[in-house]
């Protein structure tokens, strides 16, 4: 049995990287005593899949990870319990939001997710720069970055990936602003954009709110999908 | 006392590996600080990865933010990065508790457990905005201390610290707490920074440097003299009597991002009396004190249960010598909800009662297997009273083949006294003969030989010694090198022998090699125990540019009569004990464990009235490693002293 668990990171803890989120779920799950499922060989590991890193200084109100359950102690796992008892074991700072169980045929999160919704703060900046900045990108063809990958440098056109991206107002020492970025065939970061804008904003503090998945139908989605409909794509107002 | 975070946040995002610097582990406490409360900054002078599991912090740690007199935090070497960062935007060294100034707290106490971290407690006084030197601090700056293995010689630091702390922790910070709460009761005013140095110094197991003259005549010390009536002339380190008395940590520090033993630890015993002459810890941590195995079993079960760690590590200096450790490890392995959990046994003791117990733990993955030999001969060891044969050697790693272990690792020293070529090729033939061996069992067999340059300690029998030279030690090394080379399933590592010299320099130093310290310092000499950091020409300058010479600090043979830097401090050990220790090892004649044999009345118990705590009244099953069982020859109680033993008759 697969159970989808969504979860938010906040405060002093987004200083930690991807990789120890992964291992105080480790701990969290041994220490919430789940009927975890082992994956084989000599060191077997409790079996779970996480979504889309997160960078490092990053927050978020929408991390997702997949964790897998041994059918046979399976038993009756209440999820409105299960994310009270995740959270009391998890580290202060990291909140298990929402759980469900999905299908084992249910693409993995990596797969199924296509853009990201991002509330990005930067500083040293006032809203008519930003804005400008911004419209000039809106308006652009392309938006070419040079990256070095694997000591060769490869160049990008973050154009096609960049969805949308409004102006949300002042901050006490910047501006706030909200975009949402496509993860296909590769996640845009929040700093690749803010250094392809004319001129480059300078990054503060950065939020992940969504994670999206358009479904065959063409229905777009969160991973847990909300009761309430989801809010309109960003730049679409 | 202001937070730094609203500063440091803004340079987090710019630096490596940020989460060492937030805090926030399960575990962590939120110290409440106030006026009758005495603050304490316990401080690893290194990086957050290899300081946050330190156990001796930790359980002071606990022990104050326990008492309600005392508040505790923790504070970690910045890397370079981020102190660029600190330095320009004047944000100073500071807890990673409530992110508070190091300059706020009472007492700056650094833990202590290798030389070459020396220029980073200059570099942290520093970053915490004080002078580093003692006399140019004002009253209002916090104390400096030390503590730790290292604290046993001082005197290269006395300049730079107000006070040090000999032996166990656990009692007598509470003693400090108590005479800096009447201090600070007092109003800390103008002045009273040298009374309360005296007050401190009246404490059982604190040194305050200041307090104390050392007159030299020529190059050695002629006298070392307290300049005060009350103060003691000799320090003695303090001992807690019994260990379970404090079940120490209770809640073990959970780390939010990786570091090096990251594991549950639970410390089974404390103190060895196995008498490894070389070995500083297994003489300043005399005697041995057990737990019970009921604490131990409470300790591990709740430990994982709270912290949800896959792994504990049961540690001590020699674990299998614990009574009852195979009880302990099955009821581990296979209590409730424990199919999981795997045991770490960090010092095995070479024998075959050791191979069984780790088959107990690694039942399915059996990778890697670590013992430490020591030396090449059984010459060599019974110079350094590591009194294991041939016989138990090859026994144990054919044991280990067998049971499915492919790779078998293997700690020597080179350098050590009275070492020839033919104990040092020892080491190699050690080598080749365990490949041999494990080929029998294993095709992919394979042996890690690490060896390391010896560098001589205070309070232990070698502390005479003159260490090997680098020529010396590269010398040796090749030996082995070149003896292996051509075996592809040896794999052979070594520490740099210029860092072996450079911690010679500090390891018996005097009060002069602080100047050296300082220059190193001031010349961006930091995280020396870091290869990409470690500048071991620019020690060389500091001693050249000190007037100080190298051979008579590192590679000259003591007296017996000359005055050490150390001697107006105790272990515990009566001097002439170590000194006919040191007669024996030249004499190749072995002592045995104390535990199980009469007393040799080195000093530890019976100077302060206390004694061994072991469960078992026998000694451990299996090998010949001092015990009373297989007993190798040459095995001797003082005062015999054996004749010359030839190697591979050893063992029988």
């Amino acid at each position: 049995m697969t159970i989808r668990i969504e979860f938010s990171k906040y405060g002093k803890i987004r200083f930690t990287s991807h990789r120890d989120v992964a291992r105080m779920w480790e701990r969290a799950l041994r220490r919430s005593e789940l009927p975890m499922a082992y994956s084989e060989g000599f060191s077997p590991r409790p079996r779970m899949s996480f979504g889309l890193a997160l960078s490092t200084c990053h927050e978020s109100d929408a991390e997702y990870l997949d964790i897998h359950i041994d059918p046979e102690r399976a038993g009756s796992i209440d999820l409105e319990s299960l994310t009270l008892t995740l959270t009391r074991n998890l580290p202060d700072g990291i909140v298990a939001t929402r759980a469900e169980k999905i299908d084992r045929n249910t693409p993995s999160l990596q797969e199924a997710v296509t853009s990201c919704t991002w509330q990005i703060d930067v500083t040293d900046t006032d809203e008519e720069t930003a804005a400008g900045a911004v419209a000039r990108a809106l308006a652009a063809d392309e938006l070419v970055v040079t990256r070095r990958r694997k000591g060769k440098e490869v160049t990008d056109d973050l154009r096609p990936q960049l969805m949308g991206i409004d102006i949300i107002g002042p901050t006490e020492d910047g501006v706030r602003m909200v975009a949402e970025l496509g993860t296909k065939p590769r996640s845009v970061r929040p700093s690749e954009l803010l250094a392809v804008l004319q001129p480059p904003l300078q990054e503060w503090r950065v939020t992940r709110l969504n994670q999206w998945i358009i479904d065959d139908d063409g229905t777009r989605r969160e991973p847990i999908p909300r009761r309430t409909s989801a809010s309109a794509p960003v730049g679409a107002t | 006392m202001a937070s730094v975070w609203p500063r440091l946040e803004h340079l987090l995002p710019h630096v490596q590996k940020p989460a060492r610097y937030i805090g926030c582990e399960d575990g962590a406490q939120t110290p409440r600080h106030g006026s009758g409360i005495v603050s304490w900054l316990l401080t690893y002078p290194d990086t957050y990865e290899v300081g946050l599991p330190n156990q001796g912090l930790q359980i002071l740690y606990e022990i104050l933010n326990e008492r309600a007199d005392a508040a505790a935090e923790r504070s970690y070497a910045p890397w370079s990065d981020l102190e660029i960062l600190m330095r320009r935007e004047s944000v100073p060294l500071f807890s990673v508790d409530n992110h508070l100034a190091a300059s706020d707290f009472d007492v700056i106490a650094f833990n202590l457990s290798a030389e070459l971290v020396y220029t980073n407690v200059l570099n942290c006084i520093d970053l915490a905005g004080m002078s580093v030197r003692s006399i140019d601090r004002t009253d209002s700056d916090p104390l400096i201390a030390i503590g730790g293995h290292c604290a046993y010689n001082p005197e290269p630091l006395a300049d730079f610290v107000d006070f040090v702390v000999l032996g166990d922790g656990e009692e007598v910070v509470g003693d400090i707490t108590e005479v800096l709460a009447e201090w600070k009761h007092n109003g800390k005013g103008t002045g009273t920074r040298e009374g309360v140095l005296r007050a401190l110094a009246s404490v059982p197991g604190v040194y305050v440097p200041s307090l104390y003259d050392v007159r030299y005549e020529g190059a050695h010390i002629a006298e070392v003299s307290p300049r005060f009536g009350d103060v003691p002339e000799r320090v003695e380190k303090r001992t807690i009597a019994d260990l379970g008395e404090w079940p120490y940590p209770r809640s073990q520090l959970v780390p939010l991002t990786e570091v090096v033993h990251d594991r549950l630890n639970v410390e089974v015993f404390r103190g060895c009396t196995r008498g490894c002459r070389f070995c500083q810890a297994g003489m300043i941590t005399r005697p041995v004190r057990e737990r019970s195995a009921d604490q131990v079993r409470t300790m591990v079960t709740d430990g994982l249960k709270r912290t949800g760690y896959d792994e504990v590590a049961l540690t001590s200096l020699s674990t299998a010598d614990f009574s009852g450790i195979r009880q302990v490890i099955a009821d581990t392995v296979s209590g409730p909800g424990c199919d999981q959990v795997s045991v770490a046994l960090p010092s095995l003791r070479v024998d075959a009662f050791t191979v069984g117990i780790a088959a107990q733990i690694q039942r399915a993955r059996r990778t890697g297997l670590t013992f430490a030999p020591e030396a090449g001969s059984w010459r060599m060891r019974q110079v350094i009273n590591k009194l294991i044969s041939e016989d138990d050697i090859y026994q144990t790693v054919e044991s280990a083949y067998s049971q499915g272990w492919r790779r078998v690792k293997l700690y020597f020293l080179t350098g050590l006294p009275t070492e020839t070529d033919a104990d040092t090729m020892g080491i190699a033939e050690i080598a080749r003969r365990c490949v041999r061996l494990g080929r029998t069992h294993q095709r992919s067999a394979s042996v890690t030989v690490s060896i390391g340059g010896f560098v001589p300690k205070a309070f232990t029998p070698f502390q005479w010694f003159g260490q090997n030279n680098t020529a010396e030690l590269n010398h040796k090394i090749g030996l082995v090198r070149d003896a292996t080379r051509r075996d592809k399933a040896v794999r052979l590592k070594w520490h740099d022998p210029k860092a072996t010299l450079i911690e010679g320099i500090t390891s018996r130093g005097d009060r002069r090699i602080g100047a050296v310290i300082e220059y190193v310092w001031r010349r961006g000499g930091v995280f020396q125990e870091w290869s990409e950091h470690f500048d071991h020409d620019l020690w060389l300058e500091a001693m050249a540019a000190c007037g100080l010479d190298i051979d008579w600090y590192v590679h000259r043979h003591r007296r017996e009569d000359e005055i050490l830097p150390w001697d107006h401090l105790s272990a515990g050990l009566h001097k002439d004990f170590l000194w006919q220790d040191w007669r024996d090892a030249l004499d190749e004649a072995g002592l045995e464990d104390c535990r199980w044999t009469p007393c040799y009345d080195c000093g530890a118990c019976t100077g302060y009235g206390i004694e061994h705590v072991v469960a078992s009244a026998a000694p451990p099953a299996g090998g010949s490693q001092g015990t009373g069982g297989a007993r190798a020859p040459g095995v001797s109680s003082r005062p015999a002293v054996q004749p010359r033993q030839v190697v591979g008759v050893a063992g029988s």
